[in-house]
């Protein structure tokens, strides 16, 4: 590939480990549906995109819905800032993520998946094309998969094209159906109603990836690691200020202090989780654990030293969420716009607190009043920077700089 | 457009939703595939998707402008598109821009008069542990400096 990108994986115990393509398909076809779904929900694992629901339930749900067609989508939207791990599987694992939804297919009766892969991404798409290619030569795909009688299974890639929103759920699907990615309401949930309003399974490109381990090593052995609420290894997207960003594989309930120790960072005065729409952690609350019962991620880590100014930080957030907001639901399309004039209000010196107050008060709103996850969550950041350090934010001097 | 181009473009676009059964779901990757050979979706291309997928004219205007690598109006024939995103930002993206605005004397949102460039600006490419990055049409570059960056413009043709 002519491309000059390094995937750099630093820690990986579980997902970059040997994997024979196709074993786990081949083992799941010899278990019966019921059996997978056992395993699944002994792993206890769920959904890596960011929402944490039981991967098994997300299943079962399919499997149980009623419909001549089903279908799994495999969510590669990836556009979260700053996370890169799904690109780093994708290339150096390709194999993990097809078998993960060929066993879907199987478990919930579906005859067809789609990739749905960022716009950004096009240069991977010939990549997977080859290896799904591989797959049909061997039988991995296509009819009557490895002498299963009556299995029928087959992958397209479908590209996105340049909307953030679209990783949410219903806007992918929407996208597929050739529609604008604008979210649907919920419910009706895909599980019910998903493309062209078959019963539909969406999953993040890691949980698919997680399946075909969870398949040969049993989900008992799976849920060994990480917490009791949190079963697993996560993959960590590390970037920022410090000596060795790039992906690490680890298990559930590291703090953040041991993370940051890890990947070298110095002078660290906050850490960004969960991407833009995550939360802002300052460094007295360093302690706290990544996990779901804690804070929760879908694996975007951004570490922020002390000569980095955090309006700065929330400003580009918040210019993030202005530019990717559908425009379908008023709290978000309009809150959005109305923190990000806050925020440079502040920057120009501009504001009185009984408007921040008032703006604080309208991202509450947003984070009930909005239709989908994008308008739920863009607030956090705006919340969390505010509140965390309003010391160097409010006390900055006149030129803005803070002394 | 000449006649025998957008009788082309009608033959080309009637066998690609010919492999989607006119399903309104060729939709996305026909838009896709028109972008691509001709660097934005012409009103006349627009009108014959309609035609063909059996849709009003004003769905596929509508899906066009909803996403950001899709256009209606002409744009240069290379795409070139810096990420913004706070790790990019903290990276040096700002530096990146300054030097390629001063040597292609043309600014971010601007195509150049010869229909050669378009530069943009992007949300994350999913590159923060290699940062400053920029797409050009297909291609990833990664660890910019200013100099580098100018130097990748420079050899586009
Ligand atoms: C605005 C928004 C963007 C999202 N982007 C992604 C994404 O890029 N990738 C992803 O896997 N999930 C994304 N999600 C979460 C999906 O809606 C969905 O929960 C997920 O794909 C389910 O897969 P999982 O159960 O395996 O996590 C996003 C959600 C929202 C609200
Ligand atoms: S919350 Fe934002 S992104 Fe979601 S539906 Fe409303 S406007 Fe669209």
């Amino acid at each position: 590939m002519h491309n000059d990108i390094v995937n750099t994986i630093h820690e990986s115990s579980l997902l970059f480990s040997n994997y024979e393509a196709g074993s786990g398909i081949k083992k799941a076809l010899e278990m019966g549906r019921d059996d997978i779904l056992f395993e699944l929900k002994a792993s206890k694992l769920k959904g890596r995109g960011g929402a944490g629901f039981p991967t098994s339930t997300k299943w079962m749900l399919v499997a149980a819905a009623t419909g001549a067609d089903k279908f799994i989508i495999c969510n590669a939207d990836e556009g979260e800032p700053g996370t890169f791990k799904d690109r780093v599987l994708l290339m150096n694992a390709p194999f993990l993520i097809l078998d993960g939804m060929v066993v879907g297919g199987y478990t919930v009766g579906a005859a067809h998946g789609y990739i749905y892969l960022r716009g950004e991404y096009v240069y991977m798409r010939q990549f997977l094309e080859d290896c799904l290619n591989e797959m049909r030569e061997k039988n991995l795909l296509g009819n009557n998969i490895c002498g299963k009688e009556g299995f029928n299974f087959d992958i397209s890639i479908v590209m996105g094209a340049g909307a953030y929103v679209c990783g949410e759920e219903t806007a992918l699907i929407e996208s597929l159906e050739g529609q604008r990615g604008e979210p649907r309401n919920r419910p009706p949930y895909p599980v019910n109603t998903g493309l062209c309003g078959a019963p539909t399974t969406v999953n993040n490109v890691e949980t698919l990836a997680a399946v075909p381990h969870i398949i040969l090593m049993g989900g008992e052995k799976y849920a060994e690691r990480g917490t009791s609420a949190s079963s697993g290894s996560k993959l960590f997207s590390i970037s920022g200020d410090c000596e060795k960003p790039g992906v690490y594989e680890l298990n559930w309930g590291i703090t953040i202090n041991e993370l940051l120790a890890k990947v070298g960072a110095y002078n660290t005065k906050a850490v960004q989780v969960g991407g833009a729409s995550g939360i802002c952690i300052p460094k007295s609350k360093f302690d706290r654990k990544l996990a779901y019962e804690d804070v929760a991620t879908g694996g975007s880590i951004m570490i922020f030293n002390e000569s980095r100014k955090m309006l700065h930080v929330l400003k580009n957030f918040m210019e993030f969420f202005v530019e990717e907001s559908c425009g379908q639901c008023t709290p978000c399309r309009i809150g959005n716009q109305k923190l990000l004039e806050g925020v440079e209000m502040i920057e120009k010196n501009q504001y009185t607190f009984a408007h921040i107050n008032n703006l604080k008060e309208l991202g509450e709103t947003m984070k009930v009043a909005s239709k989908c996850g994008l308008g739920q969550s863009s607030p956090n950041p705006f919340l969390s920077i505010l509140e965390d350090f309003k010391e160097e934010i409010f006390h900055a001097k006149s030129d803005g700089v803070y002394k | 457009m000449l006649v025998l181009e957008k009788n082309n473009l009608t033959e080309e676009i009637e066998l690609f939703a010919s492999q989607y059964d006119f399903h309104r779901t060729a939709l996305m990757p026909l838009l896709e595939y028109i972008q691509e050979k001709y660097h934005h979706i012409p009103d006349f291309a627009q009108q014959e998707v309609a035609r063909v997928l059996d849709i009003h004219p004003v769905e596929v205007y509508g899906v066009i402008s909803f996403y950001s690598f899709l256009n209606d109006q002409p744009k240069g024939r290379n795409i070139v598109r810096l990420c913004r995103t706070i790790i990019c930002d903290m990276a040096g993206k700002c530096q990146i821009e300054q030097a390629i605005e001063r040597e292609l004397g043309l600014k971010f949102g601007e195509t150049s008069k010869d229909q050669k460039i378009t530069l943009e600006f992007t949300n994350c490419l999913g590159m923060c542990d290699q940062g400053p990055a920029m797409i050009v049409n297909d291609r990833v570059y990664t660890k910019l400096d200013p100099e580098k960056a100018c130097a990748i413009l420079k050899e586009i043709k």
